[in-house]
C-alpha cells in the first residue's frame, strides 16, 4: 500500500488497520494521542480512588470501586490499541513516568470533598464523553473500536456522578453547600478539558484531515455547555460564570473566557498534586517489579518442566 | 531479567451459538493468568461464555502487501455464487 | 454463651466488608494494571456479599437497621470480623498469603452453607461459592508463582505466610456456634479439609508451613487488634460527620 491508497481510505471514511501502510506522522500522532488518553485513564483512577475507602455508603463504595476498575480497564484497552501500532506498553509507561508523555491535566486538581467525586462524574466524564463519542469513528480501527467499548461503559460514569450531585443538592444544607463548592471547583477545569481555542490549536486541522479528530475544540466545548447548563438548573446549583447567558440568535449559550494561563500551568504539570500522580505510578511500577519478575520466572520454570515431562 | 509480561490476544464467545471474536489484548506471564485477566477485563458485564487467549507472537497474519494475490482472484470466479445461475421461476427457490 | 444466628451473620458480614476495604486500598498501585482489575473484582465481590449479609442481619435483628447502619454506625468493639482481615496489607505477598488462607476457608464455608436450613443464607451461598472459587484460583495462583518464582519472591512469600499464619484460626469459625450447627443453620467444622487444602497450596508454592499453631484470636468476640479502629475511622468518618444524611 502507499500514500495514495492511504489517502483514498481516509477520503472514503474507511478504517486504517494495524498492518496497513501509514505515514510516519500519522502513526506517531496516534501513538502519542492514544497513549496520553490511556495515561489519563490510569491517572484518573487516583483523584476518585482516594474516596473509595471513605465513601459514605456501601452502595456508593461499590459504585466508585466499579468506576475506578472501569478506568483501569479503559487504560488497558487503550494501551492495547497503541500496541497495535508497534510500541510496547512498558515503553509507554516509561514515558508517562519520565514525563515525556502527558495525561489530561484535569487530573491535576485535588478532590478535597466527597462532592468532587460527583462533580468529576457529572462534568469531567461528561466532557470526556463529548470528546469520546466522535472518536468511535476515528480512522484508526483499533482506536475507534476501543472507544466504542469505552463509551458503552462511560455513560454509567456520568450518570452516577450526576446522581451523587442530585442526592447532595436534595439533602441537608451542608450537603447542598458541599455540592456547590464542588461545582465551583470543577466547572472551569471541565470547560478547559476541550483544549485551547481553535485559533490556538495548531494540530487540529491535520488531525481532522486524518480522521483522528472529528470536531474542533470550540465545537465540543459549546456542545458541552449547552448540554450541562440545564442539568445544573435541575440540581439548583449555580454555575460560576457571570457571563453565562442564553443567546437566542445563536441558539447556544454564550459563556465567559476561561483562564488559559491557569490551563497552561496545569498542563505543565508542576506542583504537589502532579508530583503525587506520577510518583504513585512510578512507585507502584517499581514496587511491583519483583512480583512481575516472579510471574515470568515461574512461567519459564513451568515451560522447562513441560519440556522435560 | 526482563520482567515485562508478553502480550496475549483475547477472543470471546459472547453467547452459545456464536463464534469467538477478537476483543483486545492483555499482558500476562502465562496462559492461566492471561485467562483470568481476560475474564476480568472483557467479561465483567456478562459479555461472554468462553474465552481464548493466544500469545500475540503466535498469531500468523496475512501480509497486507500480499492482499492482491491472496484475495483478489476470488472476484474472478462468479460461478461460486448462487446468483450466477438462472433457473426457471418454479424452481428458483433453490 | 452460645452465639445466635445474628452474631454469626454479622461475623461473616464484617469479615467480608473489612477484607473488601483492605483490598480496595491496593487500587492505583497494584503490581500491574491487570492486578488492579483483579483486586477490584475481588473487593467488589466481597463488598456485595457483605451488603447481602448486613441486609439479612437487619431483618434478623428486627430494629429496621439497614446495611449502612451496620457498616458506619457501629464502633470497632461491635465488629465481629476475624483479626486476620483487619491486618494491614503489607506487600503483595503478605496480601496474597492472607487471601489464600481466607479463600480456602471461605470456599469450604460457602460450600457447606449451600445446605443451610436457612433459605436466605443458602441462596447467598450458591452465588458466593462461584465468586470464591475464582478468588481462590487467583490467590493460590499468586502464592504458587511467588513461592516458586525468584529467590526474592520466595522469601517474601514465606514471610507473608509467616505473618498471616498466627491469625488463621478464626477463619475456621468461632467456638460458640455449636447450637447453630445442631440446628443445621451452619455446617460442620472443616478444620481438616482446610488444613489439607492450605497444605497443598503451600507445598506447591515450595513454601514451608509455619510449625507453631495459630494463636491470635478475639476478633470474632469483638476484641480487636490496634488496626481496626484507625481503619474504621477512615471508612466511617464522612458518614458520621453527617448523621442521618442520604448519599
Amino acid at each position: 500500500m502507499s500514500q495514495a491508497e492511504f489517502d483514498a481510505l481516509i477520503d472514503a471514511d474507511e478504517r486504517i488497520e494495524p498492518d496497513d501502510w501509514m505515514p510516519d506522522d500519522y502513526r506517531k500522532t496516534l501513538v502519542r494521542q492514544i497513549a496520553q488518553h490511556a495515561h489519563s485513564e490510569i491517572i484518573g483512577m487516583q483523584p476518585e480512588g482516594e474516596w473509595i475507602t471513605r465513601a459514605p455508603s456501601l452502595h456508593r463504595k461499590a459504585i466508585l470501586t466499579a468506576k475506578v476498575q472501569d478506568e483501569a480497564g479503559h487504560g488497558m484497552y487503550l494501551y492495547g490499541a497503541a500496541e497495535s501500532l508497534g510500541v510496547d506498553r512498558a515503553e509507554l509507561l516509561d514515558r508517562l513516568h519520565n514525563k515525556t508523555q502527558k495525561y489530561s491535566s484535569i487530573f491535576n486538581y485535588a478532590t478535597p470533598e466527597w462532592a468532587d467525586v460527583g462533580a468529576i462524574g457529572w462534568l469531567v466524564d461528561g466532557a470526556a464523553i463529548a470528546n469520546q463519542v466522535p472518536l468511535c469513528r476515528c480512522s484508526y480501527g483499533p482506536y475507534g473500536r476501543a472507544m466504542v467499548r469505552i463509551c458503552k461503559e462511560e455513560s454509567f460514569h456520568q450518570r452516577q456522578g450526576f446522581q451523587i450531585m442530585l442526592t447532595l443538592s436534595e439533602g441537608t444544607p451542608e450537603q447542598k453547600a458541599m455540592a456547590q463548592r464542588a461545582l465551583d471547583r470543577w466547572w472551569w477545569p471541565s470547560i478547559m478539558m476541550f483544549g485551547p481555542p481553535d485559533t490556538d490549536s495548531p494540530n487540529t486541522a491535520r488531525s481532522m484531515a486524518w480522521g483522528i479528530k472529528r470536531y474542533t475544540n470550540d465545537e465540543l466545548r459549546q456542545q458541552f455547555v449547552d448540554a450541562t447548563v440545564p442539568q445544573a438548573e435541575l440540581l439548583g446549583l449555580a454555575i460560576p460564570d457571570p457571563d453565562l447567558v442564553w443567546n437566542e440568535e445563536r441558539g447556544h449559550y454564550d459563556f465567559g473566557e476561561p483562564d488559559w494561563d491557569e490551563f497552561a500551568t496545569m498542563v505543565r504539570g508542576e506542583g504537589e498534586i502532579p508530583d503525587l500522580r506520577i510518583s504513585t505510578r512510578r512507585n507502584a511500577h517499581a514496587e511491583g517489579e519483583w512480583v512481575r519478575e516472579a510471574a515470568v520466572a515461574y512461567a519459564e520454570k513451568q515451560q522447562q518442566r513441560e519440556r522435560v515431562a | 531479567m526482563n520482567a515485562a509480561w508478553p502480550l496475549w490476544e483475547v477472543f470471546v464467545r459472547a453467547r452459545r451459538g456464536l463464534s469467538h471474536t477478537h476483543v483486545g489484548s492483555v499482558h500476562a506471564a502465562d496462559g492461566e493468568t492471561a485467562l483470568q485477566a481476560a475474564r476480568d477485563l472483557f467479561t465483567r458485564r456478562q459479555e461472554g461464555v468462553s474465552l481464548w487467549v493466544v500469545p500475540s507472537a503466535d498469531i500468523v497474519a496475512s501480509d497486507p502487501s500480499a492482499e492482491a494475490e491472496l484475495f483478489e482472484p476470488a472476484a474472478d470466479k462468479a460461478y461460486r455464487f448462487p446468483t450466477s445461475y438462472e433457473l426457471p421461476a418454479d424452481v428458483d427457490h433453490m | 454463651m452460645p452465639a445466635d444466628l445474628l452474631t454469626h451473620v454479622l461475623r461473616q458480614a464484617d469479615r467480608t466488608l473489612v477484607l473488601s476495604h483492605r483490598l480496595a486500598e491496593w487500587l492505583t498501585h497494584a503490581p500491574e494494571l491487570e492486578e488492579d482489575m483483579a483486586l477490584a473484582n475481588i473487593s467488589l465481590d466481597l463488598l456485595g456479599q457483605s451488603r447481602h449479609l448486613y441486609t439479612y442481619a437487619g431483618k434478623l435483628e428486627g430494629h429496621g437497621h439497614d446495611e449502612d447502619h451496620f457498616a458506619y454506625e457501629r464502633d470497632a468493639t461491635d465488629f465481629r470480623n476475624p483479626l486476620i482481615v483487619e491486618q494491614p496489607n503489607g506487600d503483595f505477598a503478605v496480601t496474597m498469603a492472607r487471601q489464600v488462607l481466607h479463600d480456602h476457608a471461605a470456599l469450604l464455608y460457602w460450600e457447606s452453607m449451600c445446605s443451610s436450613t436457612d433459605e436466605t443464607l443458602a441462596a447467598l451461598a450458591a452465588r458466593a461459592v462461584n465468586e470464591t472459587r475464582f478468588h481462590l484460583r487467583h490467590s493460590t495462583g499468586w502464592l504458587i508463582r511467588l513461592g516458586d518464582g525468584t529467590d526474592e519472591s520466595h522469601r517474601r512469600a514465606q514471610a507473608g505466610l509467616d505473618t498471616m499464619w498466627p491469625f488463621a484460626e478464626e477463619l475456621l469459625g468461632a467456638d460458640d456456634e455449636d447450637d447453630l450447627r445442631t440446628a443445621g443453620l451452619i455446617g460442620p467444622r472443616f478444620d481438616g479439609a482446610w488444613r489439607a487444602a492450605v497444605g497443598a497450596t503451600v507445598s506447591e508454592a515450595t513454601l514451608t508451613m509455619p510449625p507453631e499453631p495459630p494463636t491470635r484470636s478475639g476478633g470474632l468476640r469483638g476484641e480487636h487488634s490496634e488496626h481496626l479502629a484507625p481503619m474504621l475511622e477512615v471508612m466511617q468518618g464522612l458518614a458520621r460527620a453527617h448523621p442521618g444524611a442520604t448519599w
